[in-house]
């Protein structure tokens, strides 16, 4: 980890903001590991790590040292995170916005369709919905910013791109994403346990079917 | 009789709630349960339950429910004219069986809540039974002919709940005043209106998020572009968000576990619960509420 700031929110949560992305899941395993009991929860997101604690645990006052000297210990010392089996999800590219992300990249579909599968993303945090992962590793030459109004109704298993993300809608809402394809893989399953199949820190890796 | 109440009306919406599914953020699952939690805490210790068994929450009144078994119940929250049993709020009730409870609506605060010796046993889903309104996680929102079991969430006997009296009396008025203590991006605007003017609850406030009417919040010079490029940061209820429009949204228990809008400020738990009591169109003021754990510090230079 390069940098960081710990932020105030509220009475019983601390919010650490990271020098970058790659950052995020590096602190998050690093304030979860020590299995500390005031720390409620740690909740990552695109550049930031929530850390709800506790709000009657004595030491409360304590708990940003704390934080800070887990995120220096994580910095001196980077562990080798165990890297979980990847996921493999099957991609049928027929979004209806593939035709204008290609046009917009300059790209033809083709490639659009082979930068799109050809890296192993990382679930770097989950939000929006249940089970939305947010992937990081997109190919920097598909960022394009969301829809302007979002549509109505996406499909449940539409693969979308928005800004530095890709990820898959677990069910049929409204959503602003940019649509490439679709997958019949179930994102969010109550019957299985743990019912996310994207969580963060999952390795994913998408395949043109 | 069967050991289940029977909901003949409920009212603009009634949910079934409990304490939420706190610590599923991570998978984007919102914390959900009780929108005034003490008042449900205090419903369930009325009755003998365990704090966390599962109620209804009901808004604006309206709720009428049958008890298909002789039941102990409480009701607690924004005091409704009730009528099927002559006790009164915020005490358990001695109920026979067939008992008919209706609920109409309160003069002053927005929910109230039905605790039932033994809790409300609908099926939990990711170990709550808290209706999200947002995700669809949970039972589906009350309608007549639902039929609720009852379960075995006790305690203790049926007691006093202990005090009572305390916060519930705390039900909004004219004006409610609301602690607010700092969040990330508090910096990034001129909050002075924040914390200066009378902000009145928009008629399109629920369960995700109270949206505000008031003077609209100016970012500080120099931080627009900050803001418009803000990547989504986790959010918690009692998150005050500024979109851009300026005019600021209290989350609610049902809203996203991240969002794109900067944060300046989360309400304390306590005055999260007060929130949940104040009806569309009164009017809400801040004060500054001391953080907790620590306020900004250097960290690591960046």
């Amino acid at each position: 980890m390069t940098g960081w700031r710990l932020l105030p929110y509220g009475q019983s949560a601390v919010l650490v903001e990271l020098a970058r992305p790659a950052d995020v899941l590096p602190a998050r395993n690093a304030l979860l590991a020590p299995g500390h009991p005031a720390v409620r929860a740690v909740v990552p997101a695109a550049r930031t790590v929530l850390v709800l604690l506790d709000p009657d645990t004595p030491a409360i006052a304590e708990l940003p040292s704390w934080i800070e000297r887990c995120l220096s210990a994580a910095s001196a010392a980077p562990t080798a995170a165990d890297r979980p089996e990847p996921v493999h999800l099957a991609v049928r590219y027929d979004g209806a916005d593939l035709e204008s992300v290609a046009q917009r990249c300059g790209l033809p579909v083709a490639e659009v369709i082979r930068r799109h599968s050809e890296p192993e993303y990382t679930v770097q945090f989950c939000g929006f919905a249940p089970g939305f992962g947010y992937l990081s590793g997109l190919d920097p030459a598909l960022r394009l910013p969301r829809l302007a109004s979002p549509r109505p109704a996406v499909p449940a298993g539409s693969v979308a791109i928005a800004g530095e993300f890709t990820g898959v809608y677990p069910r049929s809402s409204p959503g602003g994403w940019l649509l490439l394809g679709r997958t019949d893989a179930v994102l969010f399953d109550l019957d299985r346990q743990p019912p996310a199949l994207l969580r963060p820190g999952t390795p994913v890796r998408l395949h043109p079917a | 009789m069967a050991a289940m109440i029977e909901v003949l009306a409920s009212g603009p919406l009634a949910t079934v709630q409990d304490l939420g599914r706190p610590g599923l953020a991570e998978l984007g699952v919102s914390r959900s349960g009780a929108a005034d939690r003490a008042a449900l805490r205090l419903a369930n210790r009325l009755v003998g339950n365990d704090e966390s068994a599962a109620g209804v929450e009901i808004t604006l009144g309206g709720l009428v429910v049958r008890l298909g078994t002789a039941a102990t119940v409480a009701c607690t929250g924004a005091r409704c004219p009730l009528s099927g049993h002559s006790g009164g709020w915020n005490a358990a009730l001695s109920c026979p069986a067939g008992t008919v409870l209706a609920f109409g609506s309160p003069a002053t605060g927005l929910r109230s809540y039905l605790a039932v010796r033994g809790g409300l046993a609908v099926p939990a889903v990711l170990g709550s039974r808290a209706t999200d309104t947002l995700s669809g996680l949970g039972p589906a929102v009350l309608a007549p002919g639902h039929r609720l079991p009852l379960g075995t969430a006790t305690a203790g006997p049926p007691g006093t709940g202990g005090d009572a009296g305390d916060t519930r009396d705390r039900l909004p008025s004219d004006v409610t005043t609301l602690r607010l203590a700092a969040g990330p991006r508090a910096d990034w605007f001129s909050l002075a209106p924040l914390h200066e003017a009378a902000w009145q609850v928009l008629p399109d406030s629920d369960r995700i998020g109270t949206r505000l009417a008031g003077p609209a919040l100016r970012a500080r010079p120099g931080f627009g572009r900050r803001i418009a490029e803000l990547p989504s940061e986790p959010t918690l209820p009692g998150a005050v968000q500024v979109p851009p429009d300026g005019r600021p949204i209290v989350l609610g228990p049902d809203a996203p576990v991240t969002g794109g809008y900067p944060v300046v400020g989360v309400l304390p738990a306590a005055d999260l619960d007060l929130l949940a009591q104040v009806r569309p169109g009164a009017v809400l003021r801040f004060v500054s509420a001391p953080i907790g754990p620590r306020s900004a510090t250097a960290g690591r230079p960046r």
